[in-house]
């Protein structure tokens, strides 16, 4: 699969102090494609995709070595500006954290923070992501009411709206959906397929049968280790590592020596 | 019967007996300084100012003693709340979750918090000696304010430590600076928490007497200027009592008795209006 890079992450390797989370990774992510990065719990998927963003800043001791080049620049230079990185990227939690503030303020919450005052062009960025978020029908009634009163589903999309009100470039998601009931995990990843046209989207996620559905291209992580990646019909069906293919298909990892 | 029976009954007695111990003292409280109190509150004891006195006399009233505590406690408070708010976000937001500093400020506060009051007023008297400040509404200001900042800061820093990381998280992912952060998620979020803290403050300084005995000085007339001496309510209550006259000792706890309907107004005003302020709070 030949495609253009949007996210280039060159020898990385993460330290939370002493341990080290990620270990030399080197990877292509595609622009405007759905890219899964699986793997078992504590493999490091989640620190990998913060790093796309810099929120593994906010981590007490971490260490960063190595590039991540986010259209061709690396955000670890001094120069670069946390606030326009972070623009660029709306992320998806676990669990959705709307803001303490009605429904209306969370989808303009990044707008306002970014300079845009004008109350019209609001109600406009307002209603198109609620739109695109598939929110606008069920909300548009009560925009000004606490958004802490829709459901966890309801929420995830208003945190889906809120994201992409920034105009991010790239949507990342850490397993949005498993807070989720199944009804809506699957508008969750309805939305994803129809944004993937504009958007580069990044989902961590431990549920297989969701990357199978969703993803362009999957990573897999083991203990910090990139053991395998590629286009996702490649990748599920002819596993090269002897690891991926025991996850892929349920099997202890442990048992396979090298 | 047997014997785990016998265990759970006898805990669960202790249990109860606590909580009437606890119950039992304010209804004993509030009945012992209604019944001395009662007679001797009337329209007068709220509207005038004492005459002949405060310390003998018996006629007129104590308005002097609540705008003088009304004053002194809301100005406290106010200078509490400049100090422990930014302190607060700090220790939350700009330190993490390991750092020494954040630990050492709040073992400090701990220790402020426990400190008698009677020791924070030796310290405002030696501090007004110090830079040539008389007893004055300022001083007192100034002493209450220290003496509530740790009960401030602690209170809602325990409701800071609570919100969390992933909503400071949600924030910086959007651009947000952490100050925008601080201001319009966090603060949004824990101002049910920050109004609780205000006012559980506001009660412990108006209420306090050691701070404000070395302090304020005391006077028969209403507050009027920073730089003067002002009355407040616990030295009118301590001195009405100190005297051997039965008919101002019952002043002294008709101004009890005011005392504690303002906290207890301020218990309640806290508790409403923080379930107010939930509405948009994330749960």
């Amino acid at each position: 699969m030949k495609f253009k890079t949007h996210i280039s992450v060159k020898s990385l390797s993460v330290w939370y102090g002493q341990h080290k989370v990620l270990n030399d990774i080197t990877v292509d992510i595609p622009d405007k494609k759905i890219t899964a990065i699986i793997g078992p719990s504590g493999c490091g998927k989640t620190t990998l995709l913060k790093s796309f963003n810099r929120l593994i800043d906010l981590q007490d001791g971490v260490k960063v070595r190595g590039k991540v080049l986010v259209d061709g620049e690396d955000i670890y230079e001094p120069k670069v500006e946390v606030m326009d990185l972070r623009r660029k990227m709306g992320l998806l939690f676990q669990r959705p954290q709307v803001l303490p503030m009605s429904i209306y303020d969370n989808v303009a919450y990044g707008p306002k923070i970014h300079g845009i005052r004008d109350k019209k062009q609001l109600d406009k960025i307002v209603q198109r992501h609620l739109k695109e978020s598939s929110l606008w029908e069920e909300v548009k009634d009560r925009l000004h009411g606490p958004a802490s009163k829709l459901s966890i589903g309801q929420q995830q999309r208003l945190c889906l709206a809120r994201g992409l009100a920034v105009e991010p470039e790239i949507i990342l998601g850490d397993e949005s959906t498993s807070a989720l009931d199944p009804m809506s995990a699957e508008r969750i990843e309805r939305n994803f397929l129809e944004l993937k046209n504009k958007y580069t989207i990044v989902l961590v996620t431990h549920i297989l049968r969701q990357a199978k559905r969703l993803a362009d291209y999957v990573i897999f992580l083991y203990l910090g280790n990139l053991i395998e990646h590629g286009p996702a019909e490649d990748f599920f069906s002819n596993p090269k590592d002897p690891r991926t293919d025991a996850y892929i298909n349920g099997r202890f990892i442990e048992e396979i020596r090298k | 019967m047997d014997k785990r029976k016998i265990e759970e009954s006898i805990f669960k007695f202790f249990m109860i007996f606590s909580a009437i111990i606890v119950v039992g003292s304010l209804v004993f409280i509030l009945a012992v300084i209604f019944w001395k109190g009662i007679s001797a509150l009337n329209l007068d004891m709220i509207i005038k100012t004492p005459k002949g006195g405060y310390y003998l006399g018996k006629e007129g009233g104590i308005l002097n003693a609540i705008l003088g505590s009304l004053v002194l406690g809301i100005g406290a408070t106010l200078l509490a709340l400049l100090v422990s708010l930014p302190l607060v976000f700090y220790l939350n937001l700009y330190l993490g979750k390991d750092s020494r500093l954040a630990a050492t400020v709040r073992f400090f506060l701990d220790v402020l918090w426990g400190i008698p009051a009677i020791v924070y007023g030796a310290l405002g008297f030696t501090l007004m000696v110090f830079l040539g400040i008389p007893a004055s509404l300022l001083a007192g200001i100034i002493t209450v304010a220290l003496l509530i900042i740790p009960i401030m800061s602690r209170s809602m820093d325990e409701v800071f430590k609570m919100i969390p990381f992933e909503l400071k998280e949600a924030s910086l992912a959007m651009g947000a600076t952490k100050l925008e952060t601080a201001i319009k998620v966090v603060f949004r979020q824990a101002l049910p928490g920050i109004v609780t803290a205000v006012l559980i403050a506001f009660g412990r300084g108006i209420g306090d007497a050691a701070s404000v005995l070395f302090t304020t000085g005391f006077t028969d007339s209403l507050p009027y200027s920073l730089f003067k001496p002002v009355a407040t309510l616990p030295l009118a209550i301590f001195f009405q009592l100190g005297t051997p006259f039965p008919e101002v000792q019952q002043r002294g706890y008709a101004a009890a008795l005011v005392l504690t309907a303002i906290i207890l107004f301020i218990s309640i005003l806290s508790r409403v209006l923080s379930r107010r302020l939930t509405r948009h709070v994330i749960k």
